[in-house]
């Protein structure tokens, strides 16, 4: 078999980087940041990932999205001949591991216990994103707000008006997985649908964005802390 | 009863269990991990000092229960929520008939509730017709997640369980606790879902829906349905203890809170044995709103503290508050109210 990079190159990094851009869709954060990636091997052009999640109870749904997702991004690394991603010490562990090996999808990996037609788990995946989003628009709205802007001129405001920060970056990141507009001249206060935010309800809007982002950013907080307890302080090599 | 600069505050624990998570009951690895979940939670959020053995969390003794509750922990009334988890212990894991052996020893502290699981059937609406007979309930927890054989868990919108809702209004058992918390399953149907109560909260409007961990991790969607729903509560289980090791997330959790409730639809909870109720009293009494949080969450008062410690649950369950705490028993909420609790602060405005 022919690989598309020497054998000499080491793809470590690569993968680690494309580890990175997998996210828990719940708590919105890189499964390497939240330090889900308990083990990641590479020899030569064969990769050995194992995640691990805070409590042995976690919804199997996410793991399964972060599961099947870390699988993807490795394999997309050029290079890479083969990867193995396993989830260790859940009580779902031998389900979504044979299910993400084999690709079969959620629903066939767990056969009548989740609906058939969440295969892919989409529905669930686009709510999160959608919360997502929410958040981290609220998050550049309120930074304007609090300087000084008005709710009139959040509305009048595009991306191009803004300056390039953390929370930007973020936010055309989560419009991006959505497929909303994230270009320069797209309004800052999108609905989840992608149409302009108006004046009406907007307050209201804002504030349960508000309430959406304090949830995820706490659900971090305790995932953090969960997996600390369960499993030390001590870094991932 | 606690005290402090001159206030009474009346205590009621509205979420304790009396559980037997010891190896010795347990059916399963799933049991283990539960129980080692729980005990993750437990390390994760305690002071040092209040942090027991796995195995005496596993399985404490009636001594244990009745010496942290009521006399070190300041509380007057404590109200059973049972988990009987049967597909993962072999006793189940905290049951009515475990619970309700203590509270006939010392029926002036403790209180128990049912539970229903309507994939029992017509036998099970007798059951609880039998459970209420015996044990007088005001109360039922609810555990949607719970396994039972190739089922992984169930709705509260399911027509079964609106039978047993049924029966709960005719019986006048009002309190409806649903464990609304950290998902276990069933996958992908409901895991993460509150809706289910807002179907329920609506069709039945003589029950009081209270929500145990206020709906964590889905806090913003617990809150969106409580704004429209005057009889749906927050049972703060699991929200109060980071109040020790996050005091600005406590902070935003209860500012939300308020924001989209009010202060008459909060009851504390220590889901002992998980926390110690002390601790929790003695730092929730001492504590305020960070300063710099507090144009946009307000500030705690006193009265707000002693509602959400004792006077909320005192309504629901029809408990004399003695004389000398301060303040009368709020009155319930009513229909009508509108979206969002207060004026809508957004920054700038």
């Amino acid at each position: 078999m022919t690989t598309h990079a020497p054998a000499r190159i080491d793809l470590a990094p690569a993968v680690w980087r494309a580890l990175g851009s997998v996210r828990d869709p719940e708590l919105d954060e890189s499964i390497t940041d939240l330090r889900f990636v308990q083990e990641c091997a590479v020899a030569g052009d064969e990769v050995i990932v194992v995640l691990r999640l805070p409590t042995y109870f976690c919804a199997p749904n996410f793991a399964y999205l972060m599961v099947a997702d870390a699988a993807d991004a490795v394999r997309a690394v050029p290079g890479v001949r083969t990867a193995r991603v396993t989830l260790a010490d859940h009580f779902a562990s031998d389900e979504i591991n044979a299910g993400v090996a084999a690709g079969d999808g959620f629903s066939a990996s767990f056969p009548g216990l989740a609906d058939p037609d969440a295969v892919d788990l989409a529905d669930l995946r686009l709510r999160f994103q959608r919360k997502a989003h929410a958040a981290a628009q609220e998050l550049v709205a309120d930074g304007l707000l609090r300087g000084g802007r008005t709710l009139d001129d959040l509305l009048a405001t595009t991306l191009a008006d803004l300056e390039e920060t953390a929370a930007l970056a973020r936010l055309q990141r989560r419009r991006a997985d959505l497929g909303l507009p994230a270009d320069p001249s797209a309004p800052l206060l999108l609905e989840t649908d992608g149409t302009p935010m108006r004046a009406d309800g907007l307050p209201l809007k804002l504030r349960l964005a508000r309430t959406t982002r304090v949830s995820i950013e706490g659900n971090g907080i305790f995932c953090r802390g969960l997996l600390a307890t369960r499993y030390g302080e001590r870094a991932v090599s | 009863m606690y005290s402090k600069d001159g206030e009474n505050y009346f205590i009621v624990d509205s979420h304790i269990h009396f559980w037997d998570g010891s190896p010795s009951n347990q059916r399963n690895r799933y049991g283990e991990g539960f129980t080692n979940c729980f005990f993750d939670y437990h390390r994760n959020l305690s002071p040092e000092e209040y942090v027991w053995s796995l195995e005496k969390f596993g399985r404490y003794t009636e001594q244990d229960l009745m010496t942290d509750l009521f006399q070190d922990g300041y509380v007057d009334t404590a109200i059973f929520q049972p988990t009987y988890l049967t597909d993962f212990y072999v006793n189940g894991f905290n049951t009515t008939e475990r619970n309700g052996a203590l509270v006939e020893k010392h029926p002036d502290k403790l209180i128990v509730n049912g539970a229903f699981d309507p994939r029992d059937g017509e036998g099970g609406l007798e059951a609880l017709e039998r459970l209420h007979e015996r044990w007088n309930l005001k109360g039922v927890k609810l555990y949607t997640a719970e396994w039972k054989g190739e089922s992984k868990g169930w709705k509260l919108s399911d027509p079964w369980a609106y039978r047993y809702l049924e029966k709960c209004q005719e019986l006048g058992i009002r309190n409806i606790h649903v464990h609304k918390g950290p998902t276990i399953y069933p996958l992908n149907r409901d895991a993460f879902d509150v809706a289910d109560v807002d179907d329920v909260a609506t069709a039945f409007p003589e029950l009081r829906f209270i929500i145990e961990h206020v709906g964590l991790p889905r806090l913003e969607d617990f809150c969106w349905i409580a704004t429209q729903e005057p009889n749906v509560y927050g049972g703060l289980a699991v929200a109060m203890p980071f109040i020790h090791s996050r005091p600005r997330y406590f902070a935003q959790i209860i500012g939300e809170l308020l924001y989209w409730l009010d202060d008459n639809r909060l009851t504390f909870a220590s889901d002992y044995a998980i926390w110690h109720p002390k601790w929790l009293v003695e730092q929730f009494v001492d504590f305020q709103i960070p300063e710099d949080m507090q144009s946009e969450y307000g500030v705690l008062t006193t009265d707000v503290k002693k509602k959400i410690l004792g006077l909320n649950a005192a309504r629901l369950y029809d408990l004399e508050v003695p004389a000398g705490c301060g303040l009368s028993v709020p009155a319930e909420p009513v229909a009508g109210e509108t979206v969002g609790a207060g004026p809508v602060p957004v920054a700038g405005q």
